[in-house]
């Protein structure tokens, strides 16, 4: 069984890679290389699977994944400059797929302290960056590190 | 080819367990411990797959389809206390989880043969949350 529960954050960010000329950013990046930053309303969504429980009939706590997601990821993204305020994106361009690689780190850092062995397991983040720009990571495919 | 049907059913529920204080169903369930219940717009997303029939174009006729998803689902649910009207729900705790394998159990007979089978039930509580579920682990 699979549980997805969706959260929303907004935050900005400048796609710019220090070690690359003006020139180079602006044509990889384009607008996104826009040195005052833009700010997108990020969905997230985050899967978890694993058995449903015979006695309580869930697989996750709800309640518990709505902490932990709050606690590391929405508290730190929301309303915030990736760029600046994430330490993860001082050296890494915080494109929409390092974040999403970023947020699953967060989530598998703690996740045992969160869900014990046995229980549910992390499974999918899905970032929506814009209706048109979609990001899925499956967290166990290691194609996608 | 996959092909999905949506359907919606307003229903209530209560996720309790009577063997537990209520200070442990509250621990457990939260407010969907309330012991009054409280309703959901469900959306159930009902995935077949098989492969279309040459002379119909078509994995699976989606009249039939609604029909057996009217009768199967919407029907019994909709409008319903599910823990009080809806069986197994008076022995069995309406999570959403439950609620998908049941809709999964009622669903499955009803495609057989190996070009056609029901591949997936996708149960949203609200827009932020569903389950989904493919007929894995013991029923």
């Amino acid at each position: 069984m699979k549980l997805t529960r969706r959260y929303r954050f907004a935050a900005s960010h400048r796609l710019h890679r220090p070690g690359w000329s003006e020139e180079t950013n602006r044509l990889v990046y384009g607008k996104c290389n826009n040195p005052h930053g833009h700010g997108h309303d990020y969905l997230l969504e985050v899967t978890v699977a694993g058995a449903v429980d015979p006695d309580s009939g869930r697989v996750a706590d709800v309640a518990r994944l709505d902490a932990l997601v709050q606690e590391e990821v929405i508290g730190p993204f929301d309303h915030a400059n990736l760029n600046e305020q994430v330490p993860a994106f001082a050296d890494l361009v915080p494109t929409t797929e390092n974040l999403a690689v970023e947020i699953r780190d967060r989530l598998l850092r703690c996740w045992r302290e969160w869900f014990p062995a046995g229980g549910a397991e992390l499974e999918k983040i899905k970032l929506r960056e814009t209706r048109r720009n979609i990001f899925e990571l499956f967290v166990h495919d290691h194609e996608n590190r | 080819m996959y092909i999905t049907r949506r359907v919606e059913f307003s229903a209530s529920h209560v996720c309790r367990l009577p063997s537990l204080s209520e200070e442990e169903n509250r621990r457990i369930y939260g407010e969907d411990a309330n012991p009054h219940g409280h309703g959901h717009n469900f959306v159930a997303e009902v995935t077949l797959e098989g492969r279309p029939d040459p002379a119909t174009g078509m994995v699976f006729d989606l009249k039939k389809l609604k029909e057996v998803l009217n009768r199967e689902i919407v029907e019994p649910f909709d409008h319903r206390f599910l823990n009080y009207e809806v069986p197994p729900f008076d022995r069995v705790v309406p999570t959403l989880e439950n609620i998908a394998r049941e809709i999964w159990r009622r669903l499955e007979g009803h495609f057989p043969g190996p070009e056609l089978r029901l591949a997936s039930v996708r149960l949203y509580e609200s827009d932020d949350l569903f389950v989904d579920y493919s007929g894995e682990e013991a029923r």
